[in-house]
């Protein structure tokens, strides 16, 4: 199993880094060929507006909505959860629209406004995320289908996730944190093989009955 | 929960995010807004660009804080701005106004002969310029959060930078090669902390973001210094002293992205019109090079 990094632009070696932490690899990906075996991909952060150029520059748009349609797990962090994104405030045209959200672009204030601080992410267990936050947008609203997965003391949203697609705000692989790579890979080896965790369990000499199975 | 601003972090993470990407320097509003349409990662907010402060001589100074706010409203991407090297006020105005990066720049005329400004002082993150890896540590001690290679700002002549790059990454290559007990002549003669001497040799890399400057024109110039190992390029006077700037800013962009695809370079290399008119380092009287600024 591999796991696509886009590497347009950005802190994508960070994520390559975290998922070689946790034994899991990763590729660049900078065209849709690159695209064609992994089982994943993580849009790291970086410049949105680079980015957007840059997908859609090179062809990356429709390959990855195509990956995002069958399933495979998609996590952005920082500016791969505004690429995202359903809704940019402001009227920017969306990039990837794959997340039923409304975000904000730099919602804290410029690079002074940057900041640290212990985050509770229950879906990931008791020991809180260690999260940066740099330059970081914000989830202002979130659709029917949109769990949130944490948030600041405020109330604001900053970690998301709407079926096979996850975000956050801000920057674990900043932080030695691999909770969000590890549950990425987990989706991902479950994209691989759906049988897993289904009860099928065929007869070992029998073959089963393509008909029934089928269904 | 405690939010705690202005870490090492955060300082350093920012740079971070700017990897793979190119500053542009600009100008005006209008500069800003060209760059950040042709795919900037940043913009370095100065009231000329290096190839203009050389033409006209005298001392160059921080830009009109009115010419900096402008540039910071035109844009949402970071907004860098340079302060002379040691002029710690300066930097102290920069860091009121809430640019983003602050550059202790060579590009300037240094206020002080001796001593840099002691950038752990201040919220804002720092960018040094540096010609080799003994003065990249020692402004990360000062504690710069990026670093660049100084190149030979304003000239259009790749040479220079290419030279600085090399310089860094095989003292960086010569370190990893060292045992243990050979790193402390190493720091020594790095005139660098030895701790910092240390970490680089294990981790085969700066503690902080490498970025080259000064004499990059050109798409292909651009992936020669990411193919040499640089992280990402500022472009001074090379976009908006070209024929065609928005053309020649998004072209160095992609070139930027696809360092090693030779092929794409070529692509997007056609036709961008006539790149900034350059100067053989040659033509430069020592007096006048701005690498040599800073120690």
């Amino acid at each position: 199993m591999r796991i696509g990094v886009l590497a347009l632009q950005g802190a994508f070696r960070e994520h390559l880094d975290t998922l070689r932490a946790i034994g899991v690899e990763g590729v660049r990906v900078r065209e849709p060929a690159d695209l064609d075996d992994v089982s994943g991909l993580i849009l790291p952060g970086g410049e949105s507006t680079t980015m957007r150029l840059l997908i859609e520059r090179w062809g990356l748009r429709e390959p990855i909505l195509d990956l995002a349609d069958r399933g495979a797990p998609i996590f952005g962090t920082c500016a791969g959860m505004i690429v995202l994104s359903r809704d940019i405030a402001g009227d920017e045209a969306p990039i990837l629209p794959l997340l039923d959200v409304t975000v904000e672009r730099n919602a804290f204030g410029r690079q002074l406004d940057s900041f640290e601080a212990e985050l509770s992410v229950p879906v990931l267990g008791d020991t809180p995320v260690h999260a940066v936050f740099i330059r970081a947008p914000v989830i202002e609203r979130t659709g029917p289908g949109v769990n949130v997965l944490a948030r600041l003391d405020d109330g604001r949203v900053v970690a998301v996730r709407e079926r096979n697609i996850i975000a956050t705000a801000f920057h674990p692989e900043l932080a030695g944190e691999t909770r969000f790579h590890r549950l990425v890979a987990t989706m991902a080896a479950e994209h691989d093989d759906p049988g897993e965790g289904s009860g099928r369990r065929p007869h070992p000499t029998r073959r089963a009955r393509s008909t029934r199975l089928a269904r | 929960m405690t939010l705690e601003t202005s870490t090492w972090a955060t300082k350093k993470g920012l740079a971070q995010m700017l990897k793979g990407g190119v500053i542009m320097d600009v100008v005006t509003s209008d500069q800003a807004k060209i760059a950040e349409d042709a795919g900037a990662v940043a913009v370095m907010a100065l009231e000329r660009v290096p190839a203009d402060i050389r033409k006209a001589g005298g001392v160059a100074r921080m830009s009109d804080p009115e010419m900096i706010v402008g540039i910071m409203d035109a844009v949402s991407i970071p907004v860098m701005a340079k302060a002379r090297i040691g002029h710690f006020v300066e930097a102290q105005v920069l860091e009121a106004l809430g640019v983003d990066y602050i550059d202790e720049s060579e590009v300037l005329t240094p206020a002080d002969e001796h001593n840099h400004i002691d950038k752990h002082a201040f919220k804002v993150p720092f960018v040094c310029g540096c010609r080799n890896l003994g003065e990249a540590l020692r402004r990360i001690n000062e504690g710069a959060a990026m670093m660049r290679t100084k190149g030979e700002a304003g000239t259009g002549n790749i040479v220079e930078a290419v030279h600085q790059l090399r310089d860094v990454l095989s003292e960086i290559r010569r370190l990893q090669a060292m045992r243990e007990d050979e790193l402390f002549v190493a720091a020594k003669d790095l005139q660098a902390p030895y701790e910092l001497v240390r970490k680089v040799a294990a981790d085969g890399r700066l503690p902080v973001v490498n970025f080259v400057a000064g004499g990059i024109s050109t798409p292909a110039d651009a992936a020669l210094v990411m193919q040499l190992g640089a992280e990402g390029v500022f472009v001074g006077s090379g976009i908006f002293k070209s024929e065609d700037p928005a053309r020649m800013a998004n072209a160095i962009v992609q070139a930027t992205t696809f360092f090693d695809d030779a092929k794409k370079i070529a692509e997007v290399s056609k036709g961008l019109g006539a790149p900034m008119r350059g100067i053989a380092l040659e033509e430069i009287p020592e007096q006048e090079r701005l690498a040599v600024r800073g120690w």
